[in-house]
């Protein structure tokens, strides 16, 4: 206890809060792949596109990588059995991590057409795969999976068709598409000029299928899976997807952004809201269910953490916050004459 | 091969190919700095370049790093779960302080770094990359940590109703000794791969450039080849200085191993049988595994007593055997040996490859001494030396590190001889085929080979990037343009072609004066 709250509530809130931030971040990375084939037309579009995350997106990756750690050494067991039993879709995971992070840091080191086209499927196509891959397993993780007596997860074949249902993948797609709308208005909010303008024309068609797959996930997930007051985030993300795209209409880059950011968070708070107590319920009894209570490391080892993250996590947010400021500048793919007087710094607002 | 086989080949497999990448981020993050600061305080475009030119290698090195980590971090829980769960309430704390206090660190400002050449001011930018070399110290602080409470765990007691040991004192976990001998060996390891790859391709360069210079009739100082001359000392003092650490820190960190794992130290020699001040083998024929086959052929007198005690004679070393004899009859049936043959081997490897680092180092001094470059045959032997010179310090510490984790076996968390006969801490180990996640083998066998053919064909292309970069040589210009960064614009990658490489490739920045008159439009 600290301040009269149960650490294991704490540390749950916290990774909640880590996970958030990762798809809050990373996931306006996700999109902003996925718009590279659509929108990059030329390369001068392709590389101004990869810019507007160019500094960011590695720090944007730590969150998921802290995440990690945090569950590692909060709820070891709840690290140990969803690590365990989502083998093979953390190995998915990994493998697009790889392939997206190797390519956005060697895409420039050679000047050749064909050498970027290569770094570009890279990107696309770990911009797709982790999303998909963490909408299925997220949600079939809510959703329960056969955890036994001792909270173990088989990894085997036949448990395949747990993670693999109408729910799971509705899930997938609808953080696949969600993403794709926030890249879209991160994008929106980057640029200036021709591509600023070519990305409006997506709107429509971006924002109508997100807003289908995510109000579909969102109340799926609340009806099945909900607590009475998580009816408030699931209304807030539904406000935030559907403030999202009608800013984008209104060319609101800023509250557009805003909108799509609160979406992400209130979808990320709604998913582990219906999850709690549980760390992973268990679809063959709810006595088997993995709990924070069941899962969490000692008092201590929670206290020691707890102390560390509340020292160095607003520093965490400090910092990153100014190189966004730092980078607060748009990006034009439009041609402008060389040796055009140096860019001083603009006004560094952000929305 | 069985399930703990298969994870284990696994865990070695990316674990090695992981540290291939990290020596050099470690080592070089901290060069490059040096190298950019003495630009800023020097203004000199010389240490410019040099910073330039190492750092693109650096950036190029670094994405392998982050991305094969990842899967470090991953696989504890995803194949190695039941040691996550028995010892995670202490292993976890130092790996999630990894990523919060020096993770995120070094991430976020190697982005300001690599965006921020013209957008910051100089000091700031510099302040950036020091924050980087400094964060990427600490990572590998935290991670040994971590690592040094499976060599020697400390900080924590067993607690029998959850069955899994629990942080008690995480300060001693922290100064773990074990930990804190580890540490600098680890960094001076780094700085030895680093300095090796900085003074290497420093020599190989100025070689290149001054006989081409020679060819075409000029001076041997062109910019380039001047470009190389402050790396080259760089490289120098920073080989020397990491040489003599490896050899007082291992020296260090062997003293501790021979109280904290006889066993280890025992194998390292393939030392069957307990003797009083035994030789030191150089070279050894035999099966190893089996003792008694085993011919040590050249011996050393004096250097296992020093090793173990710091004195020449009167110390008595346990051997194999014996140790084995005792370990059953502590621990219960079973194999408690390590693999001898790599223990030998990998043992001398390490510090036999170091050999290179040093040399290249003296002959390179000696060489290139009083602004000389050597151009004829001296110039070849010298070139030649630097590129042979080149992989042996990531080879040793490949063989460190496998010395030091396979040495281990049979065990994952080693017993720590202290707490024998202490009720809380005692039960404070895992066997390594207790620690696996129960897969199916075919799973395993999916991701194992999965793994080893992406990071095959990513070294290839690893390789080829800083092969290319190495023969692209140092950038031309005098400082930084407004270049906007890395992707897509080709500024650091075709760097030594022209002065135009590092000119304005406007699309990705400069357009930005235009739009800052349309900015507010839409908000």
């Amino acid at each position: 206890m600290i301040f009269g709250i149960e650490l294991e509530v704490l540390w749950f809130v916290l990774v909640a809060v880590l996970f958030a931030g990762y798809f809050l971040l990373e996931g306006f990375d996700f999109g902003i792949g996925m718009l590279l084939p659509i929108l990059g037309k030329d390369e001068r579009r392709r590389s101004a596109i990869i810019t507007t995350i160019g500094p960011v997106w590695d720090g944007n990756e730590v969150w998921l990588i802290v995440a990690g750690g945090a569950m590692f050494a909060a709820f070891p067991e709840w690290y140990a059995t969803m690590f365990s039993g989502l083998y093979l879709g953390l190995f998915g995971i990994i493998l697009a991590l790889i392939f997206r992070a190797v390519a956005l840091e060697w895409r420039s080191k050679v000047n050749t057409d064909r050498w970027r086209r290569w770094c570009d499927a890279g990107i696309i196509a770990g911009s797709v795969a982790t999303p998909l891959i963490w909408g299925i397993a997220i949600s079939s993780m809510l959703a329960g999976l056969p955890l036994d007596s001792e909270q173990r997860l088989s990894s085997g074949a036949g448990t395949l068709v747990h993670f693999v249902h109408p729910y799971s993948l509705l899930g997938g797609v609808a953080f696949t598409l969600v993403f794709l709308l926030h890249g879209l208005a991160f994008l929106r909010l980057k640029t200036t000029g021709t591509l600023r303008e070519e990305a409006a024309r997506l709107t429509p068609i971006v924002g109508g299928l997100a807003a289908v797959a995510g109000a579909a996930f969102v109340l799926w997930t609340q009806i099945a899976h909900g607590k009475d007051w998580t009816w408030a985030v699931a209304a807030l993300a539904l406000v935030g997807v559907l403030g999202g795209i009608a800013a984008l209409a209104g060319h609101r880059d800023g509250i557009a952004f805003t909108a799509t950011s609160i979406a992400t968070l209130a979808v990320t708070a709604l998913i582990f809201g219906s999850m709690y107590p549980n760390l992973m319920p268990s679809s063959v009894d709810p006595a088997f269910s993995l709990t924070i209570h069941n899962g969490a490391s000692s008092e201590y080892t929670l206290t020691i953490l707890t102390w560390t993250a509340a020292v160095i996590t607003p520093l965490v947010i400090l910092y990153q916050g100014w190189t966004y400021w730092v980078f607060s500048k748009r990006i034009s793919a439009d041609p402008v004459a060389l040796g055009a007087p140096a860019s001083t710094e603009g006004s560094p607002e952000k929305a | 091969m069985d399930l703990v086989d298969i994870s284990r080949w696994q865990f070695g497999i990316t674990t090695v190919y992981h540290f291939i990448f990290v020596p050099l981020t470690i080592g070089l993050a901290p060069i490059v700095a040096f190298m950019q600061t003495m630009w800023v305080v020097t203004d000199n475009p010389r240490w410019y370049r040099a910073t330039r030119f190492f750092g693109t290698v650096f950036l190029v090195n670094f994405a392998m790093g982050v991305v094969t980590g990842i899967v470090q971090e991953f696989q504890f829980g995803m194949n190695w779960s039941e040691f996550s769960r028995t010892v995670g309430d202490v292993f976890g704390g130092p790996l999630a302080l990894e990523g919060l206090a020096a993770f995120f660190l070094e991430s976020t400002f190697l982005g300001l770094w690599i965006f921020g050449w013209t957008r910051l001011p100089r000091w700031l930018h510099l302040t950036c990359i020091w924050i980087v070399a400094v964060a990427v110290n600490l990572s590998a602080y935290f991670i040994i940590v971590a690592n040094s409470f499976m060599q020697h765990p400390v900080g924590a007691e067993w607690n029998p109703e959850t069955g899994r040991a629990e942080l008690v004192d995480f300060g001693a976990l922290l100064t773990n000794n074990t930990a804190l001998a580890a540490f600098p060996h680890a960094v001076a390891g780094s700085f030895l791969t680093a300095g090796t790859f900085v003074l290497g391709v420093a020599c190989w360069s100025m070689v290149r450039e001054a006989r081409r210079a020679a060819q075409a009739g000029e001076g041997s100082h062109d910019a380039r080849t001047s470009a190389h001359r402050p790396a080259l000392l760089v490289g120098i003092v920073t080989v020397v200085i990491a040489s003599f650490g490896l050899f007082f820190t291992g020296d260090t960190q062997a003293k501790l191993m021979f109280q904290q794992q006889p066993m280890k130290m025992a194998s390292a020699e393939s030392l069957c049988h307990t003797e009083t001040d035994p030789m030191f083998s150089v070279l050894t024929v035999g099966t190893h595994n089996n003792c008694d086959s085993v011919m040590h052929l050249i011996e050393v007198p004096f250097v296992l007593p020093f090793l173990a005690e710091g004195k020449f004679s009167g110390v008595t070393l346990e051997g194999v055997q014996d140790l084995q004899a005792k370990s059953q009859e502590m621990y219960g049936p079973g194999n408690y040996a390590p693999n001898l043959f790599v223990t030998y081997w990998s043992f001398r490897a390490m510090i036999g490859l170091m050999a290179f680092s040093f040399l290249l180092a003296v002959v390179a001094w000696w060489f290139t001494r009083k602004g000389r470059i050597p151009t004829g045959r001296r110039g070849t032997w010298l070139s030649t030396l630097a590129l042979v010179s080149l992989p042996m310090p990531f080879l040793a510490n490949s063989a460190g590190w496998i010395f030091t984790e396979m040495g281990r076996q049979p065990w994952v968390v080693h017993p720590n001889p202290e707490s024998r006969g202490d009720p809380r801490t005692e039960q404070i180990r895992l066997l390594v085929d207790m620690g696996v996640s129960d897969h199916a083998t075919w799973t395993v066998w999916t991701t194992l080979i999965g793994f080893t053919l992406v990071y095959g064909a990513l070294f290839v292309v690893w390789f080829w990037l800083i092969r290319k970069t190495v023969l692209a040589g140092p950038p031309t210009s005098d400082g930084p343009a407004d270049d906007g960064g890395g992707y897509g614009s080709p500024a650091d990658a075709d760097s030594g072609a022209s002065d135009s490489a590092e000119a304005p490739v406007s699309f990705t920045s400069s357009g930005t004066s235009a739009a800052d008159d349309r900015k507010d439009e839409g908000r």
